[in-house]
């Protein structure tokens, strides 16, 4: 990319090498937050219109054309909201909760690669640490649940501490599953194989198919989404753990879910259908279409999880755990050892 | 093996739902139900026998019909409608007669029971098809059904 | 001698918490004060009162017409019925003869009503268990109803089309036609409620075994409506007691024996089925005649105690009337559906999680000012 690298360079001949890498990373930073920002609050219009199709409705429609500034309107109003709290709570774990949320949704955000150029920070642990940071943004659920002092943000938010430890098993191994035939945790490495060798979900077939439903499963409890949004379960909770929020610190919850949700989606694109490459390579010649296809790719999935969330109703806690316990866990289990043996026997399918 | 006859069955219902959904999505641009209501104004018309607030018909001299009978405040459950009368001299017949004041009507107390204009022998009350009855001060509620000036249309009896 | 008394940190404690007036999940304001532990549900108790209106006594002191349209507030998803079981309370007591066109006009607008009240229900039984879509396709069905109770009685809820005697006026030319259409729509509708919701797995696992009501329980509470006869309890009041045109027609009495939310769920979604075909059978046969029959202008009951009983679309509703000879009621009261199936919650919920009271307060179908009057 020319752009950056005139930037790298104006910022080293500028000044000593260790500010300008500094100020460089500040700006990498700045960027990366300003797109998620905006990214953040496209995907909550995007629900909303996806969810009104879904339901024979219009959906917002009014504010900017086909209600393009709905969600900027409303993140101002967000803005210039009160903050309310409660008289009883925690108030320093209070204020904190909501920034460990969106602070680690963010952090995890850095990782993919939207192009082979485009990738702000290449971890060679960075399956690890992506499934490192997004379990941390439960703890601010759970602090946000208990420092408000209300019992039924107190049930969301120990629903939430039960959920999320249970399904973060079951999207690590199916990680682990696919990283089997890669044989790399680094995001590029793993892209590269698919480079050469094609979509490891076709790479995978079977296990991989498998794989990806029960990622696909277990990424959508990991969000707290419909259906299993238990943390939430508005007939049964009014609103679980954020009750007590209000204004901007209950729009970072809200955001977070969503760019959650975007990291899940990215995830998944970015191993099992190879992050920027194009279907069949039909157009390796042009690298930066890579952003197009990682978007485009990302956004299916995220359409699927919405469309989850429109059709199903919600699970009770006991069979949430059911279902992580005796259906997905060994049933992942079971796909690891066939995959294992699959990539022992060279049955993988290479191009 | 009743384990995995259970993950397909599941699945498989679950597809099925899936699959309505998806049907709406795909066809949600003619399927949607919205009434966009401010903008679909100039079309959108209520059934004739809506009842949106208690009117008084007047005819083009300023008469109305009602003798002042008082029948529809009787039949009111709720005290919606006062009716303000006096006897006047008929100027026809020189004869004294009841006449209407003023009909007042509350709206804020009606519940749209229809047992007024049931009640009424002249069928000088009717149901206006109107609907947008908000205002800032509920003493616009209470409205003077019959217009200034106004008298009893000649040959309307009880 | 160490005398601390040893403390069980690992002890479970109840805590009670307050579900409502202010809670999606009772549809208005009934408070629900549950003792709770962790998440099982050890104790229900109902709290009523935040919508009472003292419609019993504003009876007394209305007149026989009057009276109709405080019933419309009752259950206002059924308010068609509600107005026709006063009605046939005053009718019986007079003695009146009534046309065959108005019997078979008020019963064809009750069905209506019932299903109008069964998609509404549906559409909010699918948002408590968390699926929301459901309740714009409820919605979708109920709309058309409401349209056609619109053109012919001129509202959508509190209709008052009945009065003491027959309808208040005739019905629409377009009726007959408008029905047809929704018949006609409808059935193509109903099998996708299935497909959507009563078939997936989730929600099959959700309803299944909780809130299991035996047939013994049923009776000696006095449920009543799809809720009795989910458990086996054959209460059918248009079956057992037939009134309006309903001895007329043939119909099932849609029974059920297991008693858990599921079947109270089934047997609401049968009943539409039942319901249409209600329909489908007198649409086509409206008699001719009068839309009422002559009463005085003042209505005076003979002196005594009346009773009739009607079917909404919650279960049996009673209207006692006694009478003093006046134009006013001497006493009136009311057994609805909602107070004896509401009573019934702390009894089935118990043991249950939060989800569960939630889903099995779904299907009791609760309206709150049915039960607070």
């Amino acid at each position: 990319m020319n752009i950056t690298k005139n930037i790298h360079e104006w910022l080293f001949s500028l000044m000593p090498e260790t500010t300008a890498s500094i100020v460089e990373m500040v700006l990498i930073a700045v960027v990366y937050l300003a797109i998620f920002a905006v990214a953040g609050l496209y995907l909550v219009l995007l629900e909303r219109r996806v969810a009104a199709w879904f339901q024979l409705r219009l959906g917002p429609n009014r504010v900017g054309y086909q209600g393009l500034l709905q969600t900027m309107a409303d993140a101002l109003k967000l803005v210039s909201k009160e903050l309310t709290g409660t008289l009883k709570a925690d108030k320093f774990l209070y204020n904190l909760a909501p920034y460990f949320v969106i602070v680690t949704a963010l952090m995890a955000m850095s990782l993919f690669p939207f192009t082979k150029e485009l990738h702000a920070f290449d971890i060679n642990i960075g399956i690890f640490f992506l499934i490192a940071i997004s379990s941390i943004g439960v703890i601010g659920i759970l602090l946000a649940g208990w420092s408000s002092n209300n019992k039924f943000a107190l049930i969301g938010a120990m629903r939430s501490g039960v959920q999320t430890i249970s399904y973060e098993l079951s999207v690590g191994l199916s990680l682990l599953t696919m990283v089997l035939m890669t044989g790399s945790l680094q995001l590029s490495q793993i892209v590269e194989v698919q480079e050469k060798g094609g979509w490891l979900i076709v790479q995978g077939h079977i296990p991989a198919l498998i794989a990806f439903c029960i990622y696909m499963i277990a990424g959508t409890a990991e969000t707290n989404r419909a259906p299993f949004d238990l943390v939430e379960a508005e007939s049964e909770l009014g609103a679980g753990f954020h009750t007590e929020y209000s204004g901007m610190k209950f729009a970072y919850f809200f955001l977070a879910e969503f760019i959650n949700m975007f990291i899940i989606a990215s995830i998944a694109t970015t191993v099992f259908f190879g992050a920027y490459l194009s279907p069949f390579g039909i157009t390796e010649n042009i690298p930066l279409l890579g952003v197009f296809w990682f978007l485009g790719k990302t956004l299916l999935l995220i359409f699927l999880m919405m469309w989850f969330r429109w059709t199903f109703p919600r699970l009770r806690i006991d069979q949430l755990l059911v279902l992580e316990w005796k259906y997905l866990l060994p049933l992942n289990l079971m796909n690891l050892l066939l995959m294992a043996l699959m990539v022992l026997l060279g049955l993988t399918i290479q191009f | 093996m009743s384990y995995f006859s259970d993950i397909y069955n599941g699945v498989k219902t679950l597809l099925t739902g899936m699959s309505v959904t998806g049907k709406y999505f795909l066809h949600s641009r003619k399927g949607a139900i919205t009434q966009q209501y401010p903008d679909n104004r100039d079309t959108l018309k209520m059934f004739d026998r809506f009842r949106g607030e208690v009117v008084m018909p007047h005819d083009e001299n300023n008469e109305h019909r009602c003798t002042g009978c008082q029948k529809c405040e009787l039949a009111c459950p709720n005290g919606s409608i006062e009716i303000i009368w006096d006897r006047q001299v008929d100027p026809e017949t020189g004869k004294k007669k009841k006449m209407i004041d003023q009909h007042i009507y509350h709206l804020g107390m009606c519940t749209m029971c229809g047992l007024c204009i049931e009640a009424c022998p002249t069928d000088a009350i009717k149901w206006a098809q109107n609907f947008e009855n908000s205002v800032y001060d509920r003493a616009y509620l209470t409205r003077v059904l019959n217009k200034p000036g106004s008298k009893l249309m000649p040959g309307v009896e009880d | 001698m160490d005398t601390t008394p040893i403390i069980n940190n690992f002890k479970s404690e109840e805590y009670q918490i307050n579900m409502g007036p202010q809670h999606p999940a009772t549809h208005g304001v009934l408070r629900l004060l549950l003792t709770i532990d962790g998440e099982i549900i050890k104790k229900v108790e109902p709290d009523l009162g935040y919508i009472h209106r003292s419609i019993e006594k504003m009876c007394e002191r209305d007149s026989y017409q009057q009276i109709v349209h405080l019933t419309d507030r009752m259950d206002y998803l059924s308010s068609h019925i509600n107005n026709e079981a006063v009605c046939l309370t005053v009718e019986n007591a007079l003695e009146l003869e009534i046309p065959e066109r108005v019997k078979v006009i008020r019963t064809i607008i009750a069905e209506l009503t019932r299903i109008a009240s069964h998609t509404l229900w549906w559409g909010v039984m699918g948002m408590d268990v968390g699926a929301l879509t459901t309740y714009f396709y409820g919605f979708r069905d109920r709309e058309m109803i409401n349209d056609i109770f619109e053109e012919t009685c001129g509202a959508r809820l509190t209709m008052n089309y009945n009065i003491p005697g027959g309808l208040m006026f005739d019905i629409h030319p377009n009726f007959v036609k408008r029905t047809k259409e929704f018949i006609a729509h409808f059935k193509t509708k109903l099998p996708e409620y299935d497909l959507l919701l009563s078939n997936n797995i989730i929600f099959r696992k959700r309803m299944e075994g909780i809130g299991i009501l035996t047939k013994e329980d049923a009776i000696s509470f006095g449920a009543s409506g799809p809720v009795g006869r989910a458990s086996g309890y054959s209460c059918d009041v248009r079956k057992h007691h037939s009134y309006s045109a309903y001895d007329k027609v043939k119909f099932n009495e849609v029974l059920k024996t297991e008693g858990d939310t599921y079947s109270r769920y089934q047997v609401r979604v049968l009943e539409m089925w039942e319901s249409l075909s209600i329909i489908e059978q007198l649409i086509d046969n409206i008699p001719e005649g009068d839309f009422f029959a002559k009463t005085n202008a003042v209505i005076k009951l003979p002196e005594g105690e009346y009773y009739q009983k009607v079917e909404t679309a919650r279960g049996e509703l009673g209207v006692y009337i006694v009478s003093t000879g006046t134009k006013n009621p001497y006493r009136m009261k009311f057994r609805s559906p909602g107070f004896s199936n509401l009573s019934l919650l702390n009894h089935i919920a118990v043991g249950g999680k939060i989800g569960d009271l939630v889903a099995t307060m779904a299907t009791l179908d609760l309206v709150i000012p049915d039960i607070d009057r």
